[in-house]
């Protein structure tokens, strides 16, 4: 007879919702085990490298489906390690949104005041400072005057990187080798595992099954290190308490594989998906129209041609986050980088009609791209995502050793989201084409339909059991024992970089957890600081905490 | 015809140069070079590394050539015929077409609907990952070698240690006034 391991609580994933439960359950008491689909990649590891197999393509998904592709991160510390750090808080009106359902989307329980306490607690581990002018980028500072321009404000966002060490290489989407980005492997994965936790990279998370003691037992597959196609070998870890934190794009399908032996699950597992209502705009900009229309220049030379220059998005024009604006016209216009490949392939070529995202035109393109500015709509889309039948293994099928797979989620944008997106469109091209500043087209939806870097909602939290799958404790509806704490658990867009109110989400979901592995025997308690031990956060949380355990 | 023999990898090549000059063109090679139709001026995909690219297994391509070779050749054929082109060289049907005919028949097999579509998709992909970002390459030496894309392009060249660090970076100064609503953290309220 064969023993299978045994751990009190099993997390899957290592992003926010993976690794800050991991934390605080592990620094409560508990026995922790952490499965990662994705490579441990060491700081010495992070390359500036576009060649197959570097940390770029190791630490990257990028899963097509159906109307709707996902970029994600696919190694320890999930998206932390390939994000840019933006991390606004979402806006109140946010909470209020009320969808294609009717009623308010998010749990009665959460509304922006009660979520602020959380948002504190985030911030002080992450580190999550304001931006100053003088940390903005050329692209930031550019985006900014030329809102300002049209009689608009903007605003530095809020960012997790330490400006002292950051050298502004823009190289932060393949991890950052200067440890000036805050990712999760610099704060709550380290004490994490202080506190005894282990984590497992290339451990892919196929099913749970459900056990007589009540507790589950977690199958998965050990994935080569190169070639993430193959597997060489499979395990099983029996818990207490299973933690999904997978990501809103892998959560649902481990969820929907596992139907046959954990029995139905919440109709809104694998539903509501969302993209964030995210959508970009490609500018060329006009050198000589910066100088002379914004009175700006890097020098004598050159007033711009600094794309490749930054950190990610730095400015954001948030004029249209008024809580007076009906739904779906809604959305957050953010300067961005995007490296080559995924930043520019979609692009259309501003001015020429009919499908321009290739051809002699893209390339003239291309080749001004040091004047290419991107703007990212984050607006509010209709929850249309739903995942067909789970693929053989993880996810996706994966089509390259790395990076490139076909996953099961198919989106079909309503005109409400194509209301938003289209609106957003407009407003980029009267900010930008102003006076001649640039000339601006948005990416085409052709290729491999919409595009979303934050993927969200296809296993909600809410009120209501038939559009959300997770209670407002974020426990799987009827599968006790479960909880769900990643971007899947957000119920709908939020107009905002969502990396802020993923991490909120998952910290206020500890002291609910605690009480469950305790009702299982599970010796932990909750009240951890800061992973840095810093207190001031937790004191905001205690009384709450407290309330909602009693 | 066997697989491997050089005239099939001679219809292989001169099909996926084809194919990729038709995403990102280039300059003919030589004044009879068929596969490049030579709408630009200075290198594209093909001589950015194209071939090179697609031919490596990492991009789970490689394997699928022969057979992407076949269908994109089959479909010419019924382009051709359809729009009754007639050209006696002794070329693949794809590397027979005008550029205008190439963009034309890529624009149906990628557009929205087409039953083959995603995989005329993960080959343009990958024939403009070959010019934007040389990923058959390491960066460090694609730009030290001058590779065609990346210079076109400005991507700036590392430092010694193969990191890139940009000094200079900022304008320094407010250029809007903030949103009224933003509180300390830097969100709004």
């Amino acid at each position: 007879m064969t023993t299978t391991e045994k751990t009190d609580i099993l997390v899957v994933g290592s992003g926010f919702g993976g690794a800050i439960t991991a934390y605080h359950l592990a620094a409560g008491g508990a026995d922790v085990t952490v499965l990662e689909r994705g490579p441990w990649l060491e700081t010495e590891e992070l390359e500036h490298d576009f060649l197959l197999g570097s940390s770029y393509t190791r630490a990257f998904d990028f899963t097509v489906g159906d109307g709707m592709s996902v970029l994600g991160g696919n190694c320890v510390g999930g998206g932390s390690m390939v994000y840019f750090a933006a991390l606004p808080r979402a806006p109140r009106f946010v909470f209020e949104r009320r969808g294609s359902v009717g009623r308010r989307m998010w749990p009665s329980a959460i509304d922006r005041d009660t979520l602020d306490p959380w948002y504190d607690r985030a911030a002080e581990a992450l580190g999550v400072r304001t931006q100053d002018w003088s940390d903005v980028s050329y692209a930031g500072g550019l985006w900014g005057a030329a809102c300002n321009h049209s009689g608009r404000t903007a605003n530095p966002v809020p960012v997790a990187i330490d400006k002292d060490a950051c050298v502004n290489c823009n190289w932060m989407m393949a991890g950052c080798r200067f440890e000036a980005k805050k990712s999760l492997v610099f704060n709550y994965l380290p004490a994490a595992v202080a506190h005894g936790a282990r984590i497992r990279p290339l451990h892919e998370v196929q099913r749970l099954e459900r056990l007589d003691d009540g507790g589950y037992r977690v199958h998965y597959n050990t994935i080569d290190d190169s070639d993430y196609r193959v597997t060489t070998g499979s395990g099983a870890i029996d818990a207490k308490i299973v933690v999904l934190g997978a990501g809103a794009g892998a959560t649902p399908v481990i969820l929907k594989r596992s139907e046959e032996r954990l029995g139905a699950m919440p109709h809104a597992v694998g539903r509501y998906f969302s993209g964030n209502g995210e959508r970009l705009n490609t500018a060329v900009i006009n050198e000589d129209r910066v100088r002379d229309v914004l009175g700006l220049s890097r020098d004598a030379e050159r007033a711009y041609e600094a794309f490749q220059v930054g950190k990610g998005p730095c400015v954001a024009n948030w004029d249209r986050l008024d809580a007076s604006l009906p739904e779906y016209s809604r959305y957050s216009l953010e300067q961005l980088y995007f490296p080559p490949a995924l930043g520019t392939i979609l692009a259309q070529t501003p001015g020429v009609p009919g499908p321009s995202w290739f051809g002699a035109d893209k390339k003239e393109m291309l080749r001004r791209w040091k004047s290419w500015l991107i703007i990212f709509i984050m607006s509010e889309d209709d929850n249309e995502g739903v995942f067909g039948p789970p693929p053989p293994t993880g996810n996706a099928v994966r089509l390259s050793q790395q990076m490139l797979g076909r996953g099961p989620l198919s989106y079909r944008p309503t005109a409400n989201t194509w209301h938003g997106w289209k609106s957003a469109d407009a407003e980029i091209k009267e900010i930008l084409e102003k006076d001649g500043i640039a000339e601006v087209a948005p990416w085409t939806n052709d290729l491999v339909g919409a595009y979303t870097v934050h993927p969200l909602a296809s296993c909600r939290i809410g009120d209501d059991p038939h559009t959300s799958a997770l209670d407002d404790r974020h426990e799987l509806r009827g599968h006790p024992g479960i909880f769900v704490t990643d971007g899947s658990s957000v119920p709908g867009a939020l107009t905002v970089n969502p990396a802020m109110t993923i991490a909120a989400l998952a910290e206020r979901s500890v002291p609910g957890i605690v009480e469950a592995a305790r009702a299982r025997g599970v010796d932990v308690t909750y009240g951890a600081p800061a992973p840095d031990g810093a207190t001031s956060g937790r004191g905001g949380v205690l009384d709450l905490a407290g309330r909602r355990s009693s | 015809m066997p697989t491997g023999t050089p005239d099939t990898e001679r219809v292989e090549t001169l099909t996926l140069e084809a194919f990729a000059d038709t995403i990102l063109p280039g300059a003919k090679r030589t004044p009879d070079d068929p596969s490049i139709a030579g709408r630009s001026h200075d290198a594209g995909s093909v001589e950015a590394g194209a071939l090179e690219l697609l031919r490596t297994p990492a991009t789970g391509l490689a394997s699928g050539l022969p057979e992407f070779v076949d269908m994109l050749n089959g479909h010419a054929e019924r382009y051709a015929g359809e729009h009754g082109l007639e050209d006696g060289r002794d070329l693949p049907p794809f590397v027979r077409l005008s550029f205008e005919d190439r963009t034309a028949l890529v624009r149906a097999l990628t557009s929205p609907g087409h039953p083959e579509k995603e995989f005329w998709v993960m080959l343009a992909l990958f024939c403009n990952m070959a010019f934007d970002s040389a990923a058959h390459m390491s960066t460090p030496t694609a730009l030290a070698e001058g590779h065609p894309g990346l210079t076109a392009m400005g991507f700036a060249a590392p430092d010694t240690d193969g990191l890139l660090r940009f000094k200079e970076y900022s304008y320094g100064r407010a250029t809007a006034r903030l949103h009224p609503d933003t509180t300390d953290s830097g969100s709004l309220a």
